[in-house]
């Protein structure tokens, strides 16, 4: 399955780039849908669709089983897919791939592993205030679990997080440090690659939760050096469900097995089990084969697209919006990070997100309003909520217009 | 201006939601509960002051959308002077006409409250228009918590 498209995404090409998403074409309460909500889910393409229509039409049978054609061809496709995904995040091998049902389900594999098995009572684990709930959730059950501590390093009025602060928090007991590549909320790029070099100084193991950045941006693992690797397939245009761990091999293999079933094991006896090898060690269970399927297709797709392309198209998206909405009276956008992912937070004088939600959503324009599961996030910005509009390559120039135009409806009808 | 938003937000809700009435602690309460929307964070706190089974005074405390603030307010400005049964009643029907089991020409007995008949339109906005009246419910159940008038 090789990309229908490849080159420069420049303004005209979004058009044809648009007809790949079928969800897209629709209408929604009479009007063409603008759909800036990315960074909740993102539309799938028609190669995504089709890959996962020949799994079930053709390819459908249990994987690393059968000797039949159908389960070695689901068996190929199955292990072909953890192949396109070490390309795509340019891991050293294939073996360093596991699948899972997302970020949030990768975050707890390692939290519940390599953190259980390594932090002891006094210890550490050090995250930021921009994460998501699902970065912080993990590691305070695990902290709760070992009587160890959660630090956080705090952020500030632009929504960076300080990284003299950050430097500070690491000692030698950070066994753990977890932090997102992109903010969810507010779209701030962080500056991995020193926090992660930051984070080995004190011999620190560094889980990146990727989620927000996997769309957008080209991530290389072995060039970050991170010690782990999170993302969710449905935020790259893949199926939901379906995500992705990386970890270092050699970690990998030291890790404890986190849920127990098929495929995980060598030998079963009711005395004594063999577990297998990573990534089958954490992949007990038959898998979300036509995820990972899927998943793979989007890869391909938006790598034939290219994400430097994609980078720069949402980065002119971001200014267009960044500019468009301050010419909007009362609103304030929350999260003016310097280096920043095409996300636009806002709050409006005097309405409640959730009010701006429903007028735009009248208006076919879908954005997120409420907290994005980022509660301390909100709290740092003294806000309740924020409305949010995150952009993909597929929005346009003129969807901005719409956004503001829709804005406008929300004051006709608050003034 | 599209005449369906306009249900929603009909003039006495944006008006409600822009000056809520009775949005203050309520001296002399003897009954205080909290309501909270994990969906979208609102948080409410309703102060009842109940005399022979009457709603003597009421009030709240708070912020949301402009749907869960317009029916706190228009909420307490219905109750005052109600009897406890009286209130019940009047959350059922007002129940019934923002989930569309009810409606708006059939509930006269709703006065005022009769502006959150578009409600029913927007499915997920329904728990907005019901925080207040969920909490009130709580108030006057057993799951109240009672503020010591000592």
């Amino acid at each position: 399955m090789t990309s229908p498209r490849a080159g420069i995404v420049s303004a005209p090409d979004v058009w044809r780039v648009r007809e790949d998403f079928p969800a897209l074409q629709q209408t929604v309460h009479g009007h063409p849908l603008v759909y800036l909500d990315n960074a909740a889910t993102a539309q799938k393409p028609q190669v995504v669709l089709d890959a996962l229509m020949q799994f079930y039409t053709r390819d459908c049978a249990n994987v690393h089983r059968g000797v039949h054609l159908l389960s070695e061809r689901s068996t190929a496709a199955y292990e072909d897919a953890r192949e396109t995904v070490r390309r795509f995040l340019n891991a050293a091998g294939a073996d360093e791939i596991v699948f899972t049902r997302g970020a949030t389900e990768s975050i707890n594999l390692v939290a519940q592993t390599c953190g259980r098995a390594n932090l002891q009572a006094g210890d550490e684990v050090l995250i930021t205030g921009l994460e998501h709930h699902s970065n912080i959730v993990p590691w305070q059950m695990l902290a709760a679990e070992k009587g160890a501590f959660l630090r956080v390093a705090p952020i500030d009025d632009r929504g960076e997080i300080v990284l003299e602060e950050f430097e500070k928090l690491l000692g030698p007991r950070t066994k753990m440090v977890a932090l997102a590549h992109v903010s969810n909320a507010l779209g701030t790029i962080n500056p991995v690659r020193q926090m992660i070099e930051m984070a080995h100084g004190v011999g620190a193991a560094v889980l990146i939760d990727g989620a927000q950045a996997a769309p957008h941006l080209k991530v290389d693992v072995r060039d970050l050096d991170c010690d782990f690797y999170a993302f969710s397939g449905h935020k790259v245009f893949g199926p939901t469900g379906i995500g992705v761990l990386y970890g270092k091999a050699r970690l990998l293999d030291a890790m404890p097995p986190w849920q127990g079933g098929g495929d995980m094991i060598r030998s079963v006896t009711f005395e004594k089990t063999t577990y297998n090898d990573p990534p089958y060690k954490f992949e007990a269970g038959t898998p979300h084969i036509a995820g990972a399927i899927g998943l793979a297709a989007a890869l391909e797709y938006v790598t034939g697209i290219g994400l430097e392309q994609i980078a720069a198209w949402e980065h002119d998206l971001l200014l267009y919006g960044t500019q468009a909405l301050a010419q909007v009276p009362g609103l304030r956008l929350i999260g003016t990070a310097r280096e920043k992912a095409a996300v636009l937070s806002f709050v409006l004088e005097g309405v409640h997100a959730h009010d701006v939600s429903t007028i735009l959503d009248r208006q076919g324009i879908a954005i997120r309003a409420g907290h994005h599961c980022a509660q301390p996030v909100m709290e740092r910005f003294g806000v309740p909520a924020t409305s949010r509009a995150s952009l993909a390559f597929y929005n346009t120039r003129q969807e901005i217009d719409a956004l503001v135009q829709g804005l406008g409806k929300v004051k006709e009808i608050f003034e | 201006m599209s005449t369906e938003l306009r249900d929603l937000y009909q003039q006495v809700i944006v008006d409600h939601s822009k000056r809520p009435r009775n949005q203050h602690p309520l001296e002399g309460a003897n009954r205080k509960v909290e309501g909270y929307n994990p969906l979208c964070g609102d948080k409410i706190t309703m102060y009842l002051k109940i005399e022979d089974g009457v709603i003597a005074d009421i009030s709240f405390e708070g912020s949301g959308c402009a749907i869960s603030t317009a029916s706190a307010s228009l909420l307490t400005e219905s109750l005052k002077g109600k009897t406890l049964e009286g209130a019940e009643a009047l959350f059922e029907s007002f129940h019934n006409l923002v989930t569309g089991l009810e409606p708006a020409g059939e509930a006269p007995k709703l006065g005022k409250l009769a502006v959150f008949s578009g409600v029913c339109d927007y499915p997920t906005r329904i728990k907005c228009a019901t925080l207040a009246w969920h909490t009130l419910h709580a108030a006057l159940s057993s799951e109240g918590e009672k503020v010591s008038t000592e």
